[in-house]
């Protein structure tokens, strides 16, 4: 493409299906105490 | 739902629902003001007309097929198919607790939201028999899951650190009766850090957070000791020594709080910096309105340009090689949580709570003391399972504010602590929080583009 340059490689809806396994880290447990931030922590799935 | 924004010179497209992240160039970013879903073969006439007068035609056309291209790719303009998933899932074991080890402080921080320390119930520290029976608690609650989550809350947690060794050992032992694996947080202001303690952190805590904000001048305005002395000559030197010490594959932060007085915040996180801190978090304050450090509508274009300045040091410190880790600009395109967790956010009174030094249970630290959600008490063996659905429903999509937004995947329905105290609702979108964490993502996007546009 000329115009567009995708930087991503992965779809949420990928992740929907065989989500949920609740490995990861419940987010209010990292730095952030107050101002709740999801999208910074890591998936633990296959961990 | 398309979300674009210009920063930094670049043209960003994010397509919310399937999390893509697009730089594109002039024209496709106006055109996207123009076409949407049912694309036709061509590109409609009234749209040449209107944007042929900035634009070549061909180029337009081409475009118009570059959009449709990834509308069929389904990463532009992709269906908002999740809610079926939010329905699903409902009833989760817990697996992280915050443990109020002392309802006391060695601090007068102004801004404290546990008033003082005590969370207005009285000067208190865990005895180890409560903290035993929270554990126990989570062992039992915890279901399938694994990694269980414990983080030494407070007030302050030194001030009862031979408890917190206890728990720890207990906690320690009984794991391996039910196969999981405790993750031990301490959040701590450092004033009563010793070489023995941490040792111990440093062992058996997998993240560390100190409080701290940042240049000595604006801590110690806020962060005060009984007397009004400030505190940071004594604990930058304690989290200095504590971070020397530490392995590196385990985590910790130093945490900031900004409030009106130091809206210029990009200078403490760089003042952290320069002290040798490169793991840093900085957060507004959340506070009554009428508090005069509290920040307030009017303070947002400032806040919104000091995101924008402190996304350049970060990006200055890159280019020059040098590592440094802001919590709020950290994203993940690729590998991030799944879209099952960003329906719901920290899970707080459904997979996560908090339990004070009487052995009361609430959804989590900041719902302390507020009785309609006392969710239940270890000593009496109670715990009101109603709350926990309750807040097992506080998904994105049963918050209406939430549900329109194009951020919703990225904060996943905000605080709920800070909804109810601000919005009246956990449901009820926290506005001002809401504004200032959209401005911090679209940083965030953007260093994440540059970075990958280089590679």
């Amino acid at each position: 493409m000329k115009h567009i340059r995708t930087v991503n490689k992965a779809n949420l809806k990928q992740t929907a299906i065989k989500g949920g396994c609740g490995k990861c880290q419940a987010s209010c447990q990292s730095a952030c105490k107050t101002s709740c931030t999801v999208a910074n922590q890591k998936c633990e799935k296959d961990k | 739902m398309v979300h674009k924004f210009k920063l930094n010179g670049l043209n960003i497209v994010l397509d919310s629902n399937s999390g893509g992240v697009h730089a594109v160039d002039d024209l496709i970013y106006d055109l996207l003001d123009n076409v949407e879903p049912p694309f036709d073969a061509e590109c409609p006439q009234r749209v040449l007309e209107k944007l042929s007068k900035s634009y070549d035609e061909a180029d337009i056309k081409e475009c118009y097929n570059e959009i449709v291209e990834l509308y069929n790719e389904k990463i532009l303009f992709s269906e908002d198919d999740y809610e079926k998933y939010a329905k699903l899932k409902v009833a989760s074991p817990i697996k992280a607790m915050c443990l109020n080890i002392a309802h006391d402080c060695n601090l007068r921080c102004e801004y404290c939201f546990a008033k003082t320390g005590d969370f207005g119930g009285g000067r208190k520290l865990m005895t180890f028999e409560t903290g035993k029976k929270a554990i126990d608690f989570l062992l039992e609650r915890s279901g399938d899951r694994q990694n269980l989550e414990l983080d030494f809350f407070g007030g302050e947690p030194l001030m009862n650190f031979d408890v917190v060794k206890q728990i720890v050992e207990y906690a320690r032992k009984r794991e391996k009766e039910y196969g999981k694996n405790f993750r031990f947080t301490i959040t701590t202001n450092g004033i009563l850090l010793t070489d023995d303690k941490i040792d111990f952190i440093n062992k058996e805590m997998s993240n560390v957070v100190l409080s701290i904000d940042g240049r000595k001048e604006v801590n110690d305005r806020m962060r005060k000791r009984c007397d009004g002395t400030g505190s940071y000559d004594q604990i930058i030197k304690n989290f200095k020594k504590l971070v020397s010490l530490r392995d590196k594959d385990k985590d910790w932060y130093v945490r900031g709080t900004y409030t009106k007085y130091n809206l210029d915040f990009a200078e403490d996180v760089m003042s952290l910096y320069n002290e040798g801190f490169d793991q840093i978090s900085v957060e507004p304050v959340m506070a009554d309105p009428k508090e005069p450090y509290a920040i307030t509508e009017g303070d947002l274009p400032r806040i919104f340009k000091e995101y924008e300045t402190l996304s350049k040091k970060m990006q200055e410190l890159r280019d020059q090689g040098k590592f440094c880790n802001f919590f709020h600009f950290m994203i993940d395109l690729d590998q991030g949580p799944c879209a099952v967790k960003r329906l719901r956010g920290c899970g707080c009174g459904n997979d996560y709570v908090a339990v004070t030094p009487d052995g009361d249970i609430f959804p989590c630290h900041q719902f302390v003391g507020i009785d309609k959600f006392k969710m239940g008490n270890l000593d009496e063996g109670t715990f009101n399972n109603d709350i926990k659905e309750y807040f097992s429903q506080a998904h994105i999509y049963n918050k209406p504010e939430c549900k329109k937004c194009w951020a919703k995947f990225y904060c996943s329905g905000g605080c709920n602590a800070n909804n109810y105290n601000y919005a009246g609702d956990i449901h009820n979108a926290y506005k001002l929080s809401c504004q200032i964490q959209k401005k911090r993502l679209e940083c965030a996007i953007m260093l994440k583009v540059i970075k990958m546009l280089e590679e």
